[in-house]
């Protein structure tokens, strides 16, 4: 089989990218491969299938009349086993061959697991795929006690799930304090209380050192010798790019795959985004940056660059962003919290507010809130637009929704 | 071709952040007056006098829904609003994240992400505004309606850089159609190419190039011979004002008088602009041309212009209408009833077509030129016809000083205060004029 452009993968960055594609290509055969069975779906989705939320048949992002409206080969359950870049090809696991002008990697990541001793004979379960939401949300109605390992994002969103069917979670994380990645310990403290208030008990600064199973689920014990029973263990300990069929490519890989400021790979002919590449960090470096937005932005860059749009502009550089609702309170985080030489910390907040302004140079380097709206969009132009915030700083730290909000629809125009 | 959408504009400069439009939209949306509820906000500048308008765009590449998980937030392809889908909705916030303008927000009061949706096509904010300074448009209409339809003039007509003839005559074209007959007497219609060149035309229709003189009543001839025959087909005359109210009066006037089935168009720029600028019948008081120069005996013209589509109304002809290209919805509007109406009878169209090459004016402003001759009433829109009168189809309640129109103008440069101040009172004279005419019409009853 040929296709001129091949997308490996069917989330945001490839939905993006084929979008784009089409948008200075009409005409172009273009084919979708993944892995996945089902239409396209976000990763960012999954919390919500586990708790109802949102129904499976409800979440494609794209349905067959994109697909064909856009003349777009839609190709499900075609998982790629291996890259042959001298000739330009790509086996399936079926042993299918495809070849390709121009091949977008976008087959994002899967859950990294721990090296917990006996991980591997214990009944658990991930949270990466649709499958595994309609698993867990069928265990989880059958669970009494159940055990997450791992406070990011997705741990903490199965935790409430967890908690609000009725199931008595523990939460083991080997940092001191939730959600490390993207907030300061004041404000994971807030989180930690409302979640203790609604009963799920936060194990933290703790690791697991070994599991077995017991009965149909599992007995784990801590590394301080602590022992928890549970009906269901959840491993949600990150993600680590998919990657593993381009062994032997000569694909230049570090974390994920090294991509230059146009989502290129160091081989001809070959593009990667979203949770799998590893592109320019905003402040430095290079990074995998695994969050939805990131994707749709290098997605477009891709794809535009694959149809070999003349003023596709370049990635401006990573900068980590969340939007995360807990029990009905909302935490936002854009850019970065550290503090240290030249930064300038500007932080006020309550028993369940909090607001943390980060400055450098009269520039906004990050901001984190709970419970206090801010736009997130807005943000992350004025840290990408190294906006000059010194003429306004008092009102900023101020009120940096309403500033923000001026001082974009006044640069926009 | 893609499709146009409607939209909200905003005009920072005539508002006066009085927040009537957040009050409307909170109660148009949440039944309340809490401008917490408004989906539309205005803002003060963060570091200068002024305001600033944050709301959805209603972006054609919206990164909201693209950074949209669930699904919930789809651009809507038949009104161009980003619609989103309570039911679908998780509440992420990372719609947000998408945008640059604090067009989708979350309120901690409302529970959830809001966005205009432009209440399905009559925003309530802008009935509620009151200084204008937002609008609805809705021209796109006129894209989705004709941008697919034929373009009745070849390529490469040489008028001059700026010229809005060329954009009005295409425009007309397009709508007008294959079955027509064009008329074009000597003027800078005929002579950018319409008529063609070295035995090939500019056109796709039947074009003839008439006298000056003879126009109306020339084509009012080859109406009756085509409906002698049969065929359907719109007459149409594309003139210049010197072909229309000097040298071409007499057979525009007959032509008007016996209501001959024509339609009629003078495409009026105050003069002889393509054979050297001279002085026509409809030139304004005050004008430099050719023939009325500025010097020691005279400060441009020293007499006023006829105001010739008056004159063509009093003709009691089927259809009279002024229009500008500065707003072309009002113009297809009229076009589209003088189509009809010269099936039957005469439809006089008057154009106006500031001329950046004659007037001394640069090419880019024309189109800020035709929409300062409106803003000050310097030119008034109207329509006429014998049953209903005359009424006003864009007034000006609050004109812009003309003055602020004279400024942008060449041809006006030399104006000493005093022949402004005439020239204001003379347009505030013609609006009182046509007001009265309006009056008269609406006196006159069913």
């Amino acid at each position: 089989m040929h296709s001129k452009y091949i997308i490996v993968g069917s989330s945001h960055a490839a939905l993006e990218a084929a979008t784009a594609i089409r948008l200075i290509d009409a005409e172009g055969a273009l084919t979708l491969l993944t892995r996945d069975a089902h239409p396209p779906y976000s990763p960012t989705i999954l919390p919500y299938l586990v708790s109802g939320r949102a129904r499976p048949d409800k979440v494609a992002l794209r349905g067959p009349d994109y697909f064909r409206d856009n003349a777009i080969a839609f190709v499900p359950g075609a998982a790629v086993a291996a890259l042959d870049p001298a000739l330009s090809s790509l086996r399936l696991e079926s042993g299918e061959t495809w070849r390709y002008d121009r091949l977008l990697i976008a087959t994002g990541a899967a859950p990294a697991l721990p090296p917990v001793r006996g991980l591997a004979d214990v009944p658990f379960h991930v949270l990466r795929s649709m499958d595994d939401a309609a698993d867990l949300r069928q265990a989880i109605g059958q669970a009494r006690s159940a055990i997450v390992l791992g406070a990011g994002l997705i741990g903490m969103h199965a935790a409430e799930n967890m908690a609000k069917a009725g199931v008595a979670v523990s939460v083991v994380e080997l940092q001191p304090h939730v959600l490390s990645g993207y907030f300061e310990p004041k404000a994971s403290e807030i989180i930690e209380a409302t979640f203790a208030r609604n009963g799920v008990r936060l194990l933290l600064g703790q690791s697991l050192a070994d599991v077995e199973r017991q009965g149909e689920g599992c007995l784990a014990t801590l590394a301080d010798g602590k022992t928890i029973a549970a009906d269901l263990l959840l491993v949600c300990t990150g993600v680590k790019p998919n990657i593993g069929f381009l062994d032997g490519s000569g694909i230049e890989v570090d974390s994920g795959i090294l991509v230059d400021d146009w989502m290129r790979s160091n081989l001809p002919n070959i593009w990667a985004a979203g949770d799998v590449a590893q592109a320019r960090g905003f402040w430095g470096g290079k990074i995998v940056n695994g969050i939805l937005p990131n994707a749709v932005e290098q997605g477009r860059i891709a794809g535009l660059g694959m149809a070999g749009d003349a003023g596709v502009k370049p990635f401006p550089g990573a900068v980590l962003l969340n939007t995360y609702s807990f029990f009905g309170q909302q935490a936002i985080s854009v850019g970065h919290g550290r503090a240290g030489d030249g930064f300038e910390i500007a932080e006020s907040g309550g028993e369940d507010v909090y607001r943390r302004i980060v400055l450098k140079d009269g520039q906004l380097a990050g901001i984190a809130t709970i419970n206090d709206f801010v736009d997130a969009g807005i943000m992350w132009q004025l840290i990408l637009r190294r906006t000059d915030l010194s003429p306004v700083k008092a009102a900023f730290i101020a009120d940096p929704r309403r500033v923000g909000r001026q001082l974009m629809s006044q640069i926009w125009r | 071709m893609g499709k146009c959408f409607s939209t909200l504009q905003f005009h920072a400069s005539r508002c006066d952040g009085c927040g009537d439009c957040m009050t409307a939209c909170a109660l148009a949306k949440a039944d309340t007056g809490d401008p917490a509820y408004s989906r539309i906000r205005i803002l003060p500048k963060a570091d200068s006098n002024g305001v600033e308008l944050a709301l959805c765009r209603q972006c054609a590449d919206p990164i909201c829904v693209m950074n949209c998980p669930s699904g919930a937030l789809s651009k809507n392809s038949d009104s161009g609003v980003i619609d989103w889908a309570e039911g679908q909705c998780v509440n992420c916030l990372l719609c947000t994240a998408g945008c640059a303008y604090a067009g989708i927000v979350y309120e901690d009061a409302v529970g959830h992400v809001t966005k205009c949706d432009l209440c399905g096509g009559d925003p309530a904010c802008v009935k509620a505004c009151p200084s204008e300074a937002l609008e609805y448009r809705t021209a796109s209409r006129i894209f989705n309606a004709y941008a697919d339809k034929e373009d009745m003039f070849c390529r490469g007509l040489a008028a001059c850089h700026g010229c809005n003839s060329e954009l009005l005559i295409r425009h007309t074209m397009r709508m007008v159609g294959p079955d027509s007959v064009v008329a074009a007497p000597p003027g800078c219609i005929p002579g950018m190419g319409t008529v063609g060149y070295n035995g090939q035309t500019g056109a796709k229709v039947p074009i003839f190039h008439s006298l000056l003189t003879n126009t109306a009543t020339m084509l009012a001839g080859v109406k009756m011979q085509y409906n002698r025959v049969g065929r359907e087909v719109t007459a149409i005359a594309l003139a210049g004002d010197g072909g229309t109210s000097d040298a071409g009066f007499q057979s525009v006037s007959g032509a008007a008088e016996r209501n001959d089935p024509i339609l009629f168009i003078c495409v009026d720029n105050e003069g002889y602009m393509n054979t050297g600028m001279q002085s026509s019948g409809v030139t304004p008081y005050g004008s430099w041309t050719s023939t009325t120069p500025v010097g020691g005996r005279m400060q441009g013209k020293p007499t006023e212009a006829k105001n010739l589509p008056v004159i063509m109304a009093m003709h009691n002809c089927s259809y009279v209408a002024t229009a500008s290209t500065a707003f072309l919805e009002d113009y297809y509007a009229k076009l589209e009833k003088a189509i009809e109406v010269a099936k039957t009878g005469m439809a006089y169209l008057h154009v106006y077509a500031p001329c950046p090459t004659g007037w001394r004016f640069p090419s880019a402003m024309t189109t800020q030129v035709c929409r300062m001759q409106v803003r000050t009433n310097f030119i008034a829109l109207w329509e006429y016809d014998p049953g209903n009168g005359l009424r006003f189809t864009h007034p000006v309640n609050r004109p812009e000083p003309v003055a602020e129109y004279l400024k942008l103008v060449g041809k006006y440069r030399h104006l000493s205060e005093a022949q402004v101040a005439h020239i204001q009172h003379t347009v505030d004279a013609k609006i009182v004029y046509l007001r009265q005419l309006t009056q008269l019409a609406a006196s006159r009853g069913p």
